[in-house]
């Protein structure tokens, strides 16, 4: 029984899955029953009765009150039943927990960005800690996508202009599926995510330490996606053009010279000092207007950021 | 209904008329200027019978796309665009109008005992609109084609490439033939049966189109506002839809399924109309349940209008909305299941014969009733959540659309071709066709259930591996589908370069089409018929109605 079950639905990552799965195998007993019920009638009346002679005539067999109050109260009364379990379940499941851990996930073409309590931002990748309840709050940046995660059984459209919601408490540890199910265009069937179930040591591990594929990657190439992920792009172009900060083109080694007139060359320290605390020198000709980061970039994103800013000469 | 009771023949009377239908009058000509029902059934018969064919090679590319994750034959910018095809031409352009326009067209009329539809110029025109919008789609296909998906939902419809508002152009010219197929049946229902043809009288036929028609008039005007609405966003930018402009994407969802939904039994209803006459014929037996059967017509139509939501609901409408549309939904299983059973019991101390229409139709009992089970499992909230835009979902509407409404109209096909072309076709090549297209479809379709609730999403041109082996029995089974159609055509072709040779009954039926010659004189009776029993009465001998 079980692998039937397994193999229809695969594999399951919470309590809630194991009640849809529990409601999904009564339907399909359910239909297997009436389906052997039809099935069985429809051959055994067109054999018993086929055609030996042609020409004859057949009894006027109009209705039946009893048979025809039979099929139709019964497989009303089933249906209601069925009205109720699937919307308790539902109900159910979609009442966040106070205690839940609430994550931001933007949809765009063609990925899925996660954002957590602590300002860590991932992309692709969306870590939580086991048996804990998670309410994801979701949006999109461009058109109708749909995060599903097939083994919470769970899945949500996600809509522009507007953030809904989706709640799960995953008790299998490891890696599960998320898909886009909502067609959103050419790379719609690549929009794919992770789901990582981490024990609650590994998740406040990985929130400090970060991915482990961040650890092998060359430092440019993390410090690009923290100028991507992170923000740094809205405000500081990499191409030398004048925006609401001044551009990371060239400015490693720079000569700054700051409103109240002290000068810096450009380094390091300074950039880390930028990115914790912005407001200590404001470089003359902008405003005093960036957020401070403080904490929010793990060792070896501050170190990649400053990789980057150098590579760009 | 085959006492016809008949009146004096008017002498003098026996001029071209009694020609048959496809020989008064030569030349193309005569066929694009007739107002003959008959003649407009056929056009409309070819006319859906190629966008089937355009349809299914767009399937069957699908299929094979799927045979390996990634690409196999195409791009995934010309998959998006096959399957939107596939969709929005299986739908506008063949099975919208297949049953009410191609063979209603040609047997209602004469079921009713009438010369022809209320209103024959109306019945051309709306022909023309057909072909007007059969050939703007075509336009936009080869302008740019569209890559939506045949729901054309926002903000993807009004803000990707393509030729997005030409098709949607052509789904609104084609709803107008819709509606005016539907107000030409109504008024022929309504004034237009033989004299002493009681509405209980009508064969099952009729009803099943008249709640069909019913719903072609109120719903198809919204799809009208809907798609006019979406045109206009696409071109001029008014901010209904994309929420950069101040619109609601979600809002879209519910005008498209307030129509699409109606449509489903639009699709669905006339093949159920075609079953109620099929198992009669082919069982010589009383249908069991009457005015069950035409009674559950009508409450589908009614009900279909008020289960929109439940394409929704994932789409972030409120709890409650999902909880009324979810309660409603059920209810048309109920009607579902009294169809299902009264067909069966009808062929309880039947005289069956197992002709290729009625393969059919038993083909149809058993793949609705899978087509309506699973309908059970998407209607129950908690499960949908999880199969919502899966294969599930692709395989339930298959089932219904396919198995069910394609399934019936081929069984009408078959049914009514004799009477249409006046000749018989290869009955055992039928046989082979009909076990080959049930064997494919179940082979193609049933994996894809599996598939869905496995997590398996729709519109996927590329999919994990895991999947593949499931996706691979699936396009091996379109392979199977594909043989069975080719073989139909084949002899349903053969069948057209005979002489005539169908008898005017062939199938021995009591209804009224069949009580004139095949092919039908272009008046369909030399004398008005009138009526003086039931359309079923297989219990007594032919011609002892209750008038007699």
């Amino acid at each position: 029984m079980d692998s039937i079950r397994h193999w229809m639905l695969g594999p399951q990552g919470s309590a809630y899955a194991n009640d849809v799965d529990v409601l999904y195998m009564f339907l399909v007993w359910l239909s297997v029953f009436f389906f052997a019920l039809i099935v069985f009638l429809t051959v055994y009346f067109a054999w018993k009765y086929r055609r030996r002679k042609e020409g004859v005539l057949t009894p006027n067999i109009g209705h039946n009150l009893a048979l025809e109050l039979l099929w139709s109260i019964v497989p009303l009364i089933i249906v209601m039943g069925i009205f109720f379990w699937g919307f308790n379940d539902y109900v159910r499941a979609s009442v966040a927990p106070n205690d839940a851990i609430e994550i931001h996930v933007t949809g765009k073409k063609w990925l899925w960005a996660f954002e957590y309590p602590d300002g860590t931002r991932t992309i692709g990748n969306l870590h939580v800690p086991v048996n804990r309840p998670v309410k994801l709050i979701l949006t999109s940046e461009d058109v109708l996508h749909d995060f599903y995660i097939p083994s919470m059984r769970q899945k949500t459209d996600v809509i522009p202009g507007r953030f809904v919601d989706l709640t799960f408490t995953p008790t299998v540890p490891g890696r599960h599926q998320v898909f886009c199910a909502e067609y959103c265009g050419k790379s719609h069937s690549d929009m794919m995510a992770n789901l990582f179930v981490d024990s609650p040591e590994a998740y406040e591990k990985w929130l400090v330490e970060g991915d482990p594929e961040l650890q092998t990657m060359p430092p440019v190439e993390v410090g690009k996606l923290v100028y991507e992920n992170k923000g740094c792009n809205s405000c500081h172009s990499i191409d030398g053009s004048k925006n609401t900060g001044p551009s990371f083109k060239g400015l490693y080694g720079r000569l700054e010279k700051f409103t109240d007139g002290s000068t810096v060359t450009v380094d390091d320290n300074y950039i880390a000092e930028s990115i914790n605390n912005p407001q200590a020198r404001i470089v003359a000709g902008y405003e005093p207007v960036m957020p401070t980061f403080q904490g929010l970039l793990r060792i070896p994103e501050m170190r990649g950021i400053i990789a980057y800013i150098k590579e760009l000469k | 209904m085959a006492d016809i009771i008949t009146t004096p023949h008017i002498s003098g009377h026996a001029d071209h008329h009694d020609v048959d239908y496809l020989h008064d009058g030569k030349g193309l000509k005569s066929w694009l200027t007739t107002v003959d029902h008959k003649r407009i059934g056929i056009m409309y018969l070819w006319s859906i019978l190629f966008m089937f064919f355009l349809g299914g090679v767009f399937a069957m590319m699908i299929r094979l796309e799927l045979l390996t994750p990634k690409q196999t034959i195409m791009s995934a910018e010309t998959y998006n665009k096959v399957f939107t095809l596939h969709g929005a031409i299986m739908v506008f352009l063949f099975i919208i109008p297949s049953v009410p326009a191609a063979l209603a067209n040609f047997v209602l009329p004469l079921m009713l005992g009438a010369k022809d539809v209320a209103f024959p110029k109306l019945n051309l025109f709306s022909w023309y609109i057909y072909m007007a919008g059969a050939l703007i789609a075509v336009a936009a296909m080869v302008t740019g084609g569209v890559d939506t998906g045949w729901t054309f939902y926002t903000p993807y419809s009004t803000t990707t490439d393509g030729s997005v508002a030409l098709m949607t152009f052509a789904a609104f010219v084609l709803g107008f033939s819709s509606i005016l197929t539907g107000v030409n049946f109504v008024a022929t229902i309504h004034k237009l049966r033989a004299p002493g043809m009681g509405w209980f009288d009508m064969p099952l036929f009729c009803w099943g189109i008249y709640a069909t028609a019913l719903i072609q008039v109120l719903a198809t005007p919204v799809l009208a506002i809907t798609l006019l609405l979406l045109i206009m966003e696409r071109t001029f930018g008014i901010g209904i839809f994309d929420p950069k402009l101040g619109g609601d994407p979600v809002l879209f969802q519910h005008f498209f399924w307030f129509y699409s939904h109606p449509a489903v039994y639009i699709m669905i209803l006339p093949g159920m109309a075609i079953i109620s006459e099929i198992i009669p014929t082919f069982s010589q037996k009383t249908i069991f349940g009457y005015r069950a059967i035409a009674f559950s017509s009508v409450a589908i139509a009614l009900v279909s209008f008020i289960v929109w939501g439940h394409h929704m609901f994932t789409s972030g409408q409120s709890q409650l909305a999902s909880a009324i549309f979810s309660f409603i939904t059920f209810f048309v299983a109920v009607p579902s299941a009294i169809k299902t059973f009264n067909w069966i019991v009808t062929m309880y101390k039947g005289s069956v014969a197992f002709n290729a229409p009625m393969l059919y139709a038993l083909s149809f009992l058993l793949l609705f009733g899978i087509g309506g089970l699973t309908g059970i499992f998407l209607g129950a909230v908690s499960v949908d959540i999880h199969l919502h835009d899966t294969y599930f979902v692709v395989a339930h509407f298959h089932y219904v659309m396919m198995g069910s409404t394609v399934i019936a109209f081929l069984g009408g096909l078959h049914y009514w071709w004799p009477k249409m072309f006046g000749r018989m076709y290869n009955e055992s090549a039928a046989k082979v066709a009909c076990a080959l297209v049930f064997i494919g479809f179940n082979a193609t379709f049933l994996p894809q259930f599996v598939l869905g609730s496995r997590g398996m999403p729709r519109r996927y041109y590329n999919y994990l591996p895991e999947f593949q082996f499931l996706h691979q029995v699936s396009t091996v089974g379109s392979w199977i589908l594909g043989l069975g159609f080719l073989i139909m055509a084949g002899y349903l072709f053969a069948s057209l370069r005979k002489k005539m040779d169908a008898p005017a009954n062939p199938w021995h039926s009591r209804t009224l089409e069949w009580q004139t010659a095949s092919p039908p004189i272009t008046h369909n009776f030399h004398e008005v018929p009138s009526v003086g029993g039931g359309p079923y009465d297989y219990y007594r001998p032919v011609g002892q109605g209750r008038n007699a």
